[in-house]
């Protein structure tokens, strides 16, 4: 299956890429070439075969409800790129949903 | 009568009453300082990895047992994609083609009678993990938002009705009774000014046509932070639609779902801003957890421990107590403990109807004066019991009883010790009949009149011999009055 | 011989006797890696001092008469996509450049509580997606068997530094072939360990469904000794599993007398270079000299590995890399100019009149994200993040991720029927020796199709080995792979190690010493300012 360009800025959006023209013009066509390639995939009779998301087959792994010491919060905001003395900080986000 | 059918369906999150979040051992304590109670797996950091909180998942289900849920023998865990910045990870794990209950009710009812009782559809009932707090910053000009992560990770059970509920006040009886339930299963405070519970609503009108019935668009309803903004904002959005529909005659599937927030301030809706794309979640398998699978036994063990429902006890004491169904749910909505302490009261007292009373009037009014719970009521349910069953058996005026009882909450002591520090001493027979012999010798008016068989005029006697005697029971004064008289030749 | 020529275990057994110092084994591979790392680029970062600092302890605590850990001073290096509390764990990417993780990855966790020496943090394709470390944003790491190549990826400089003698033991991750294939073009022993026998907590995800920590040395017998310390049970990895660790050192020296080889048909058809191929089958018939047998098995599903792995691996690299956002940790836009631009942007549209320009226009927010990832990632994790977000997204789930998921559920029915023929599959790792470096930069497709044999065990969660198996006419390593049941690690070390007792490919080193010029840089690769830290 081919993709349009236009698919493709939809995904870049969704995906939070800003592409250029270049970009755009190239990811088309490179996305294009492998998606026509996974299209091998459909030969293939999937009709009764349960997906497989996880090598493993391994349930109920749980741990207690017990609490641990937390990050200093100096600590846990040592790698933000903005921060205040307090907080993460961002351009405001009123009224997005 | 309006000419449609307010159609209403609700989304609820409450958070677990867990000491740990769903996957990492940090606190939920909640009105800690900001980005206090964060740790490399709950600030979604390279290479973190989610382990799942047991206590978590049990209470999950019990609330999805006690609210009739279907449970399915495996469950497990999907991304969530979407990008903001309360959530670090930039994806939420939740749960959306196996979740871990479907297809239950919870029953409604109204003992004013607003609406018939009614069971409102569970569509599903989920575990998931909430996200952290975004907060506007309008310091020096700036417009930032600041990120707070304590809550991320906080575990959340998602609660889907069905679009069964048909008015406001049917919604908000629904809220009102899972809180009930959840309080009662100890699965979670449902406290919305914390923030413990949070509802969004959907609603339509079926308006009806000559031409038949017709649906209007979908609204999703957001930021209601009471029942009663829940149910003010419904009231509001169904008028609002029903204008909107008679202006344009837009019907369901004619423009996209509208998203709308509720305005305390300005009592209203407005729209919210929202994008198509941002509604591609792209869910698929939680790579990085396993399913729990449940066996029919564990399922049982659970359904064990869920004990008395609020629904179930109602029931009870209605058929124990032979109190009304009123009463029984003014006692239930005050939660176990209260209901505990009236069924001591009842049991120490003898009298249900009569418990119930004195629980309701006397001891609510105290707890909602004081703002304390029944456990911090300073009077034991067997001293109350002690002093209901004397007014029951005559021994005490109910004005009297009262204040005694205020002199029990104010000082701790028993009835009796009470009763002795105001002076109260049991005034014995003989004594008695002295006093009202002398009254009737003091007064021959009123025994002419009792003779005549005018025997309202024996309330005179009754209140001088208060006033000589207060501690005198007034029915034994009337009843050796009339007795007295009717032996004089 | 020179400290740094021999192998981790006889390294180790020199230690445990004293008659060497670890202080004194550290320096040697770190002057190893002055003298020759510029001309390699295996390490992004090297500090000598810290090195040397945990060498000395180890030496006193031995010293001291204390009980000293499994390693026993042993330095390994680690691929850089492996937290190391408080130093920088960069995973190649622009994004992490200044990222320090507040904690240690468990395999971090178990190596110093086993004694081992950090030696250094080694280069890769940025979050491990590629197969030629041509996707570091920082340097450009080559074959130490030919400069003008590439080492494989995605850890590249973790094999070379073997390779080169920089290191006796390496710590990779292997999500579709990751550790395997760089061994191979490189000539070093490289294990992909079965999906849950080592912990992934503090690997920097790439595909978690996949994703696993594997150690590369030079023999079996050292890959042996670095597993032993990092399988196990890991509480804080829901995906690691309770099954006990064999010692993995001992019992090496079984016969591979009996033992079924199924040599995978699929992986010996068109497209494998006739010299790898000849290089294979030699080494097959070495196992039947031991005693082995060896027959054709089929896995028929082979041909859609590829595919099926690149909707899976995106899909879930689309998820995993959505948390590089500029707000909680990483890189950030610059802030101002960014709403400059946008503030710009939109006056142009409202002079326009452009109202559907204006209503599309992203917020500041959006803006902040969309600016910050696409100066953060490289092209090649760009492609993949859209990728697997288009896989994912409404209207072609079902068509991609989903018909993924089944066809991986044949792939691993495929080797659970070969496995009740044979004890391990065989065939190549890799179609050819080593490609130089810029081959394959503009064609993803056929990087990606490089992957073939690999991506296979990946998907079914198996654990596979790549051990040198001979060289090209041109002096390029060749790699055999062995495959094996789930949490049969044991029967691939048996049978490396039993073939590196009849061969001799496995001691071979590259001609380093003769001070080789490096080969043509290809355009476009960046070295970067920090590249080398202290050496």
């Amino acid at each position: 299956m081919a993709i349009s360009r236009a698919e493709v800025e939809k995904v870049a959006l969704l995906a939070r890429l800003l592409l250029s023209e270049a970009e755009l013009e190239q990811m088309t066509v490179q996305l294009g070439a492998i998606l026509q390639y996974m299209d091998l995939l459909a030969e293939v009779n999937t009709e009764h075969v349960e997906p497989m998301a996880h090598p493993l087959e391994i349930t109920n792994v749980f741990r207690g409800d017990e609490v641990c010491e937390s990050l200093a919060r100096e600590a846990a905001l040592a790698n933000a790129p903005h921060r205040d003395e307090e907080c993460y900080r961002v351009p405001a986000v009123l009224g997005e949903t | 009568m309006v000419p449609y059918d307010v159609i209403i369906g609700l989304e609820v999150h409450v958070q677990l009453l867990t000491q740990s979040k769903m996957f990492c051992g940090c606190s939920t304590r909640f009105g800690a300082p900001p980005n206090t109670q964060t740790c490399p797996v709950c600030i979604g950091m390279p290479g973190t990895l989610p382990v799942m909180n047991r206590k978590a998942f049990e209470l999950a289900l019990k609330a999805a047992l006690a609210l009739n849920c279907e449970i399915p023998r495996l469950t497990k865990w999907d991304r969530k994609n979407y990008y903001y910045p309360d959530l670090p990870k930039g994806y939420q794990i939740s749960q959306y083609d196996l979740p871990l209950s479907r297809n239950g009710f919870l029953e409604i009812r109204d003992p004013k009678g607003q609406f018939a009782p009614k069971r409102v559809g569970i569509l599903r009932a989920h575990l998931e993990e909430d996200a952290g707090k975004s907060m506007h910053d309008e310091r020096a000009g700036k417009a930032d938002s600041r990120i707070d992560l304590n809550r991320a990770g906080t575990p959340l059970l998602e609660i889907v009705t069905a679009p069964d509920l048909r008015s406001p006040a049917e919604a908000k009886a629904f809220l009102a009774e899972l809180k009930l339930l959840l309080n009662y299963l100890e699965v979670s405070d449902c406290n919305m000014q914390e923030g413990s519970l949070r509802v969004d609503a959907n609603v339509n009108l079926h308006v009806h046509t000559p031409q038949g019935t017709v649906a209007t668009p979908i609204v999703e309803v957001k930021n209601m932070n009471s029942f009663r903004a829940v149910e003010r904002a419904l009231a509001y959005e169904a008028q609002r639609q029903f204008e909107v529909w008679q202006a344009t005659g837009k019907r369901l599937g004619e423009v996209p779902k509208q998203t709308r927030g509720w305005d305390e301030s300005r009592q209203a809706t407005f729209e919210q801003r929202s994008k198509e794309e941002s509604s591609d979640y792209r869910y698929f398998p939680e790579p990085d957890l396993v399913p729990v699978v449940l066996s029919p036994e564990e399922i049982a063990r659970l359904r064990a421990s869920l004990g008395e429902l609020p629904a179930a006890l109602r029931r009870r004491l209605e058929e124990t107590y032979a109190i009304s169904a009123y009463d029984s749910d003014v006692l239930v909505n005050q939660g176990r403990a209260l209901v505990d302490y009236f069924v001591a009261v009842a049991e120490a007292s003898g009298d249900g109807k009569l418990a119930a009373n004195w629980v309701q009037q006397d001891v609510l009014r105290v707890l909602n004066e004081r703002q304390i719970t029944i456990e911090a009521y300073p009077v034991s349910a067997e001293a109350l019991g002690a002093l209901v069953r004397r007014v029951r058996q005559g021994e005490l005026e109910t004005s009297r009883a009262r204040e005694v009882l205020a002199r029990m909450v104010q000082t701790g002591q028993s009835a009796d010790q009470a009763l002795a520090a105001m002076g109260f001493r049991p005034v014995d027979d003989q004594e008695l009949r002295r006093l009202c012999e002398e009254l009737l010798a003091a007064n021959p008016k009123i025994v002419a009149d009792l003779k005549a068989g005018r025997l309202k005029a024996v309330g005179g006697l009754v209140g001088q011999a208060k006033k000589r005697n207060p501690n005198v029971n007034p029915a034994r004064v009337q009843q050796l009055c009339l007795e007295l008289v009717a032996h004089m030749p | 011989m020179p400290l740094w020529d021999a192998t981790a275990t006889e390294l180790l057994a020199r230690l445990e006797t004293g008659e060497v110092s670890s202080v004194a084994v550290t320096e040697a591979y770190l002057d190893r890696i002055a003298a020759l790392d510029d001309r390699v680029g295996a390490f992004l970062r090297v500090d000598r001092q810290a090195a040397l600092a945990q060498a000395e302890r180890i030496d006193q605590k031995r010293r001291s008469g204390q009980p000293v850990g499994r390693l026993g001073g042993l330095p390994v290096a680690i691929k850089d996509v492996l937290c190391v509390q408080g130093e920088p764990t960069t995973c190649a990417s622009r994004m992490l450049a200044d990222f320090r993780p507040p904690y240690d990855a468990t395999v971090v966790a178990r190596l110093r509580s086993a004694d081992a020496v950090l030696l250094g943090k080694t280069n890769m394709d940025e979050f491990a997606m590629g197969g030629s470390t041509e996707n570091s944003a920082f340097r450009l790491t080559r074959n130490p068997w030919d400069l003008g190549r590439v080492p494989g990826g995605s850890s590249g400089g973790a094999a070379a530094c073997v390779a080169a003698g920089m290191a006796p033991l390496s710590m990779g991750s292997d999500t579709g072939g990751s550790v395997r294939q760089p061994a191979a073009l490189c000539g070093v022993t490289g294990l992909k360990p079965t999906y849950g026998r080592v912990s992934r907590y503090g690997l920097v995800a790439f595909a978690s469904s996949l994703d696993q920590v594997g150690p590369l040395a030079r023999t079996a017998q050292d890959v042996a000794l670095l597993l032993e310390v990092l399988a196990g049970y890991d509480p804080a990895d829901s995906t690691s599993v309770q099954v006990p660790v064999p010692r993995y050192t001992e019992g090496l020296d079984r016969p591979v007398e009996g033992l079924r080889i199924g040599m995978v048909r699929e992986h010996f058809e068109a497209g494998l270079d006739s010299q790898v191929e000849a290089a294979v089958r030699e080494a097959l018939r070495v196992f039947e000299s031991l005693g082995a047998t060896c027959t054709w098995v089929s896995l028929p599903h082979s041909k859609y590995a590829v595919a099926t792995y690149y909707l899976i691996a995106p899909s879930e690299a689309s998820s995993n890399l959505a948390r590089y956002d500029g707000v909680h940790f990483g890189y950030r836009t610059d802030e101002r100019k960014m709403l400059a631009e946008l503030e710009a942007q939109r006056r142009k549209l409202t002079e326009a009149g452009d109202q559907a320009g204006l209503d599309a226009l992203d917020t500041a927010l959006v803006r902040l994200y969309r600016k910050t990832r696409s100066e953060g990632f490289g092209p090649e994790v760009k492609r993949r993040i859209m990728l697997g977000t288009y896989a994912l997204s409404a209207g072609y789930y079902d068509a991609y991720y989903l018909k993924a998921l089944k066809v991986r559920r044949l792939i691993r029915e495929d080797y659970q029927r070969a496995f009740e023929q044979v004890d391990v599959l065989a065939g190549p790792v890799t179609p050819t020796a080593a490609f130089a470096l810029g081959a394959k930069v503009h064609d993803p497709l056929a990087m990606y199709l490089f992957d073939l044999y690999t991506v296979g065990t990946n998907l079914a969660g198996l654990p596979g080995i790549s051990v040198p198996c001979g060289f090209t006419a041109e002096g390029l390593p060749i790699g055999l792979h062995l495959q094996a049941p789930a949490f049969e690690e044991q029967r691939l070390l048996c049978a490396a190690h039993r073939f590196q007792q009849a061969t001799d490919w496995h001691t071979r080193r590259p001609p380093l010493e003769a001070g080789a010029a490096g080969g043509p840089v290809p355009p476009g690769s960046q070295q970067g300012p920090d590249a080398h830290g202290t050496v």
